[in-house]
């Protein structure tokens, strides 16, 4: 028998798989073009916002504005032009108008200089017109015979004149500054957001995950109404934010709150406490929230995790005469490190990145100021877009740090 | 630590400390019931726990001790030297219903607490175990209070006029004299400010999002589970990276471009914006429960001569219906529950969402049950759908909550 060679699969990529390439980019890319938009996009404009000297008022583009109105009488009559730049200190080049004027009137003497008529279509070249520019053109007319004054005021201020211009955004232009990040270093007020970002985050994360273990060592054994406990153990997760946030408003009113009326009548106070309207109890109190909606979701996963471990193993302890106590620490505990490893990384930066919550609850006030709230602060309160982008920007590296140890970590951990 | 293994040491700590609890429970309980001054007190509350905790231990399973220790504590609540303290406007009968109710659930669920525990000498899993029922039994009321007081808050809240808030915000007791007047605020809230209209807008929006969000991370995830190709890997593990983004941080750019570009103050642009927050994590979910289905059902479908878009379309989704399901309620939830992004691109009352237009509730002019409202209008359909469809959701919940 002839010795033949043994068969190898064939190297390299063949046709199939070259296809099933295509075919696989072909079903992600609208995902990949729609979630780079939206996701890369905006986070490479707010690397380019944050050295701008971008304002609130700076987003309106600048553009040229124009009024037609027809004014005086008999000989000194003559339709007005109003020129406006809609910006105080951006220039507008190429400004032109253009307009096309009644059969009714007659171009008198004098029009000006940069502006000509053929027939009935008129056309100014201003030119490139300042910062603040704001001044009137008249073109004296005088009536056709048998023309009624008023019905040419009507046609003359009826129609619109076309005006163009080129104004200068302060987005696109080469004008670049650091004074965004000067303005968010500033010592005292960064290192205090700072502050209150790492307390919030630290405190939210650890007290939602031990509260979502001790509501899962609550319902991990069977009994009738654990699904009805499991189901509202949920609520605070599934409720919108904007609902549940204004209720602890309410809850914790200092004037009709319940909470005020229970802790005076219970004798534990004597007067209203603003719980969030003052240092340092308002930190404390949103970050008691966090804990508060968030502790659903260590709950459900930690739940899930428990069901799953096999129950031989707590027989076995059983044999061996464990108690209580030595079968969680020696038993539970470590099968659970992985999964609430998993979870602190991942609430920790979910609790870092979070606004909703803080700014419906306190608008970033009384000692509650984020990182998070300071972007928004920056940018719609003070009116300072760059500012706000720069805040995004400090946010971003810290995420970067996070990632880093995260998936350093993580990667020694099971995989979620 | 081993003084307490005793069954005359633990019993009486236990029940001390279970008197507090359930005294509390009461007292928060009838207050919010009645308005009426409730009161637990702390130091009577441990003297009378304690000694129905030494007693209990030492008859176990006699019901006439059991009786004897409810009608002391009855008695106690009512002379007015008991572990609740009750106002002088009390009425008799919320006098009966306190004291009743904090005598029978006390020496029902302390007797369940300290079963089995011997009046002796305790071992370390008869002291633990008695330990874990009273820290079982806590929970259970810590939980239940602290998810449910909000809730029937923002709803009692809600029936109340502000001027019977002001006067005494712990009277939830219903003035079933007013008939259909109790909903004055709901009938307000649609009748002035269009809360019908704001409802309409968020379920478009929502279920506009969800068929948007399935068309998009069907194809991809199907991609990512089954189809070979370059970057597969990496792809799969970094899709869920961009939720590390802070939405405030994207908000920002996406404000700017759509007031250039004119798309603020348009559903379009929210229904735009919305589910590319939520394809990833669609994908994500999707992407793991394709893996797991069987690969031979599909190859006998391109055996039979399918393209794979037929394969998708005729094999796989029938078989996938369950996590659509569960995708498509996540999804929901999150398009219905946004706030942020409707905040800050909407300011037309025209085109608010249920969530921006609960914003624009809060304020010193709008008095407060309107604003609690409008928190259970936007809660309840949500809710109904969660507890309705609870099997599905949990299993979105587990599979997709890395979005956080």
């Amino acid at each position: 028998m002839t010795d033949t060679p043994t068969p190898t699969p064939p190297t390299g990529r063949g046709a199939l798989h070259r296809r099933e390439a295509r075919l696989a980019w072909g079903l992600l890319l609208p995902t990949v073009i729609s979630v780079s938009l939206v996701v890369i996009l905006p986070l490479l404009a707010i690397f380019w916002i944050s050295f701008k000297p971008v304002g609130l008022a700076d987003l309106r583009p600048t553009a040229p504005v124009v009024r037609e109105s027809l004014r005086g009488s008999g000989e000194d009559l003559r339709i007005e032009y109003r020129l406006r730049n809609s910006s105080q200190d951006k220039e507008i080049r190429g400004v032109t108008l253009t307009d096309t004027l009644p059969d009714t009137v007659v171009v008198g003497e004098g029009l000006p200089e940069f502006c000509t008529l053929s027939g009935r279509a008129l056309r100014c070249d201003y030119g490139d017109i300042s910062g603040g520019f704001n001044e009137r053109f008249a073109l004296p007319i005088t009536l056709a015979p048998g023309a009624d004054e008023d019905a040419v005021e009507d046609v003359v201020e009826g129609s619109l004149p076309r005006i163009t211009g080129e104004g200068d955004s302060i987005l696109t232009n080469a004008e670049f500054t650091l004074e965004n990040f000067a303005r968010i270093f500033d010592a005292d007020e960064f290192w205090g957001v700072l502050g209150v970002t790492m307390f919030y985050t630290v405190f939210g994360t650890l007290g939602a995950l031990l509260f979502g273990l001790f509501a899962a060592l609550l319902l991990n054994k069977s009994f009738r109404g654990q699904g009805i406990l499991r189901g509202l153990y949920l609520f605070p997760y599934v409720a919108p934010v904007i609902a549940v946030a204004f209720t602890w408003v309410t809850l914790f009113d200092p004037f009709s709150g319940s909470a005020n009326a229970l802790l005076i009548q219970m004798g534990v106070t004597n007067e209203a406490i603003n719980f969030f309207g003052q240092r340092p109890l308002a930190l404390i109190m949103v970050t008691v929230f966090e804990i508060w909606r968030y502790f659903p979701l260590s709950f459900l996963f930690i739940l899930a995790r428990m069901q799953s471990i096999d129950t031989d193993m707590y027989e076995a302890a059983d044999m061996d005469g464990a108690s209580p106590f030595q079968k969680f620490w020696y038993l539970s505990l470590p099968m659970l490190v992985g999964i609430l490893s998993v979870l602190f990384l991942l609430r920790f930066i979910w609790t870092f990145n979070k606004f909703d919550d803080i700014f419906l609850l306190t608008g970033g006030n009384a000692g509650t100021r984020t990182l998070t709230v300071n972007v928004y602060e920056q940018a719609f309160a003070v009116s300072n877009i760059g500012a706000g982008a720069a805040v995004a920007v400090v946010i971003f590296g810290c995420l970067l740090l996070f990632s880093v140890l995260f998936f350093r970590f993580i990667s020694r951990e099971e995989g979620l | 630590m081993k003084l307490f293994w005793h069954g005359l040491v633990t019993g009486p700590v236990l029940g001390a400390l279970w008197m507090v609890v359930l005294s509390t429970t009461v007292a928060v309980t009838m207050s919010f019931a009645t308005g009426d001054p409730f009161r637990p007190a702390i130091w009577m509350s441990l003297l009378w726990g304690g000694v129905l905790g030494a007693l209990l231990p030492l008859r176990p399973g006699k019901r006439s001790v059991q009786a004897g220790a409810g009608l002391l504590v009855f008695g106690m609540v009512l002379i007015g030297v008991g572990p609740m303290v009750l106002g002088p406007e009390v009425a008799l009968l919320s006098r009966w219903i306190a004291a009743g109710g904090l005598a029978v659930v006390f020496v029902w669920s302390l007797a369940r607490i300290l079963h089995e525990m011997p009046a002796g000498r305790l071992n370390r899993h008869e002291f633990e175990a008695a330990v874990i029922r009273f820290l079982t039994g806590f929970g259970y009321i810590f939980f239940t209070a602290v998810v449910l007081i909000p809730f029937y808050v923002m709803v009692m809240t809600s029936l109340k006029s502000q001027q019977a808030l002001l006067q005494n915000p712990l009277d939830f007791s219903l003035d079933l004299s007013q008939g259909w007047g109790l909903f004055r605020s709901y009938a307000e809230l649609f009748g002035q400010f269009n809360f019908g209209t704001y409802l309409w807008t968020s379920f478009f929006v929502s279920v506009l999002t969800v068929l948007i969000t399935l068309a998009f991370s069907i194809p991809g995830a199907y991609a990512v589970a089954r189809l070979r190709f370059a970057g597969r890997a990496a792809f799969s593990r970094s899709i869920l990276l961009i939720y590390m983004v802070p939405m405030i941080v994207l908000a920002l750019p996406i404000y700017i471009a759509f007031s250039v570009t004119g798309l603020r103050n348009t559903l379009f642009g929210i229904v735009l914006i919305y589910p590319v927050t939520t394809i990833p994590v669609a994908l994500y979910m999707l992407q793991g429960y394709f893996r797991g289905l069987p690969a031979e059902v599909e190859e006998a479908g391109l055996m039979d001569g399918l393209n794979r878009l037929q394969v998708i379309w005729k094999i796989t989704l029938p078989l996938a219906l369950p996590a659509l399901a569960s995708v498509s309620l996540y999804v929901f939830m999150i398009a219905w529950n946004e706030f942020l992004l409707a905040f800050m691109l909407l300011d037309d009352p025209s085109k608010f969402t249920l969530t921006r237009g609960i914003a624009s509730l809060n304020s010193s002019e709008i008095p407060r049950q309107h604003l609690m409202a409008g928190a259970v209008i936007a809660t309840v359909p949500i809710m109904a759908i969660f507890l309705g469809l609870e099997r599905f959701m949990t299993k979105g919940l587990t599979a997709g909550s890395v979005k956080g």
